[in-house]
């Protein structure tokens, strides 16, 4: 015994060092864990309101974009609004609120930090739990998907941005359906990669990939870009395919947090699957 | 005693405010993104003892760490930064030794000194943040080019600082020493 506390005490220096160490890489491993909220993030009181004042300031040079997002996205919603449409069949009133069960609900929320030049990106909104955001709830732009909800805490929540080494969405060609992963692959914030497309379908540049409806995060049929560069003859089984993301993740200020409703009703029948395995 | 800790402590917030309002909102491609907050580290006085090194470490790794929602990461580099400081400085020691109580700046150390304490200390830095991050091996390259180029901005902003606020205090150190 005393033999063991001579030895901890002459190397107390690198003991310590590795007692840090271990605890800086649980912090890491855990904040990797989805499920588990992390609690050295940016959503804590101090970290929110210092970054709600630089994006105070910074917003005002992206005001000019964002209020033409805001406005062209406004005129799309107007062709939707109820007023606009001619009732032209009572039987068709019925029938649309019978048929047409609402599935998602969106939040608005507003953009107070973001990144896009590390490898792994986050964004810390300004609605939290109160507003009744929770995590992994997708997040959505104007223009096209946006990242994940991962922490949250009471009047924030740090987003899991597309631009992340995790980060894989289900996705598909507008066009013919086929379908396969978006991921980003580091450096560029424009691009994305899109993968598992077999050789014999055919891409042409400017193809829409929109996402599908497999993932529990976003709607379907959320842009996510459009192709690139195409070359169909790579080595691999799978063509190589680079696309242009549609969201401009550097100047994105205003997003929706999307709450899928039937959410915990697909993921209960899934889980009865699992079991097979 | 009290205006080295108070010295240090406004270094540690002023490092702290530069890094997170300034340099991690430069989004200049994805490989611009130095991480100059390490100087504090660097510059703690000479007889610092070493676990208080390591502790220092964790505070501002952590701090940075709450502000970019890197949980941990730059808490591993800067540990590691706290831990490889006393060895380094060993390693570069002059031939005659260092004074007691010395400090570690160019003025007091020499340009050329400084450049290789800075330097070797910054790229175990960035080296241990960026594999850290990635945390995979199929990106060795990207990522080995990555710390490289950072730990060259990195010094070379440490460098110009150090002229920019240095000057006063070596008034001071010829009339202390």
């Amino acid at each position: 015994m005393r033999t063991l506390f001579l030895f901890l005490w002459k190397y107390n220096f690198f003991i310590f060092f590795l007692v840090l160490e271990a605890f800086s890489g649980y912090l890491i491993v855990q904040n990797n864990n989805f499920q588990r909220a992390s609690f050295i993030n940016s959503t804590n009181t101090v970290a929110a309101e210092v970054n709600t004042m630089v994006s105070a300031v910074t917003e005002y040079i992206n005001l000019r974009a964002a209020n033409d997002a805001l406005s062209r996205q406004n005129a799309a919603l107007r062709t939707l609004v109820r007023d606009v449409y001619y009732i032209d069949s009572a039987l068709k009133q019925q029938v649309v609120d019978t048929v047409f069960q609402q599935q998602y609900t969106f939040v608005t929320a507003k953009v107070v930090n973001n990144s896009v030049n590390r490898r792994n990106n986050y964004l810390t909104l300004n609605k939290g739990s109160l507003q009744g955001i929770h995590s992994e709830m997708g997040v959505t732009s104007a223009e096209g998907i946006v990242g994940i909800v991962k922490d949250v805490s009471e009047h924030y929540c740090s987003v899991m941005s597309f631009l992340h080494k995790d980060m894989k969405v289900s996705a598909r060609f507008l066009r013919n359906g086929y379908y396969g992963s978006m991921v980003w692959d580091g450096f560029d914030p424009v691009h994305g990669s899109f993968l598992e497309i077999a050789k014999h379908v055919k891409v042409n540049i400017g193809d829409t990939i929109v996402t599908t409806s497999f993932s529990d995060m976003f709607p379907e049929g959320v842009m996510v870009g459009t192709v690139d560069k195409v070359d169909p003859n790579s080595g691999d089984n799978f063509q190589v395919i680079k696309v242009k993301l549609s969201t401009n993740f550097s100047n994105v200020s205003y997003v929706y947090i999307v709450d899928d409703l039937h959410k915990k009703e697909k993921q209960a029948l899934e889980a009865t699957q699992q079991n097979d395995h | 005693m009290i205006i080295k800790i108070l010295k240090n402590f406004s270094r540690f917030l002023f490092l702290v405010a530069i890094q997170v309002l300034v340099l991690n909102h430069i989004q200049w491609s994805g490989y611009f993104n130095p991480y100059v907050y390490v100087l504090f580290i660097l510059l703690l006085p000479m007889e610092t003892p070493r676990w208080l090194l390591l502790v220092l470490g964790l505070i501002i790794g952590l701090t940075i760490d709450m502000f970019g929602n890197t949980s941990g990461m730059h808490a591993a580099a800067s540990v590691f930064v706290a831990f490889a400081r006393p060895g380094i400085l060993r390693l570069i020691a002059p031939r005659d030794g260092y004074e007691a109580e010395t400090s570690l700046t160019p003025q007091v150390m020499g340009i050329n000194w400084f450049i290789t304490y800075v330097s070797i200390l910054v790229l175990l830095h960035h080296l241990v943040y960026f594999y850290v991050e990635v945390f995979r091996f199929s990106e060795f390259w990207i990522t080995l080019l990555k710390a490289v180029f950072n730990s060259a901005i990195t010094v070379i902003i440490i460098l110009l600082g150090q002229y920019l606020f240095g000057r006063s205090s070596k008034r001071n150190e010829r009339i202390i020493g």
